[in-house]
């Protein structure tokens, strides 16, 4: 099974979608998942730095293991309130 | 059936939040044999007309909603770490609101008024730091997505950042 990955807010645009799947390769990790998208889509590369992502709705971290099936969601800095 | 954390594209229902808040906090001081609800802090944030100079038409806000919801009960129990028996009720609306809505409800309740300033302060620079929430702003010539803090759930710097706000 694939991974789902969810965009949001300013990613969302560039990627120009919400919902994504993608392949998994044995021990992947989110960072793997996100140089993925980058080499797809480079507008995403400024946000390494200032991204924060979640696996499955938690709070999650780059090296973070991604299994078959998981949601993978990455967050740019935040806005609400 | 109101909960006490919720992300939402309805509007808000601020009594209903003050009244569920209320009862959790009466409910528990009748369980812990402890004082009831004594101070109940009501924060409502609302769509500003105007953000840095510039006229505000609306604001769109997009939330990665189970994250979101687990955000807020993560800023309750924080809340409750340091001012022990502290009841908070969180609710965030989504979608485009115009100026003078409601984006945020935030309740807080404890047996004194200290407690419940405090964690609604904090609650709220919480939100700003760690919920999964966007805001899009819709300016007379054109719209763009704000972007805040980076979330970094386990840094004490910002942590303790929103406290030293709530209790300066």
């Amino acid at each position: 099974m694939p991974v789902t990955v969810r965009l949001f807010a300013r990613l969302r645009e560039i990627a120009g979608s919400d919902e994504l799947t993608r392949g998994l390769v044995g021990g992947a990790t989110v960072a793997d998942i996100w140089d993925g998208l980058t080499a797809d889509w480079p507008g995403l590369a400024p946000y390494a730095g200032s991204l924060s992502c979640a696996v499955n709705a938690q709070y999650a971290r780059m090296t973070t293991a991604v299994q078959d099936g998981d949601e993978v969601a990455f967050l740019p800095p935040v806005s609400g309130g | 059936m109101l909960l006490p954390f919720a992300i939402t594209a309805d509007p808000l229902d601020l009594a209903g939040v003050l009244a569920l808040a209320q009862q959790q906090h009466a409910t528990q001081a009748l369980e812990h044999d402890l004082e009831g609800p004594g101070a109940v802090v009501l924060f409502v944030g609302a769509v500003r007309g105007r953000h840095q100079g510039q006229h505000v038409r609306a604001l769109t806000y997009q939330a990665y909603e189970p994250l979101a919801v687990a955000s807020f009960a993560r800023i309750a129990t924080e809340a409750a770490r340091r001012l022990p028996g502290v009841i908070v009720c969180l609710h965030h609306r989504i979608g485009t609101l115009e100026v003078g809505e409601t984006s945020i409800v935030i309740v807080t309740v404890a047996a004194h008024r200290a407690e419940a300033y405090a964690a609604s302060r904090f609650a709220i620079e919480r939100v700003k730091q760690i919920s999964p929430v966007w805001k899009r702003e819709h300016l007379v010539d054109g719209a763009s997505w704000v972007e805040g803090a980076s979330i970094d759930p386990d840094d004490p710097a910002p942590l303790e950042d929103a406290w030293r706000r709530a209790c300066p």
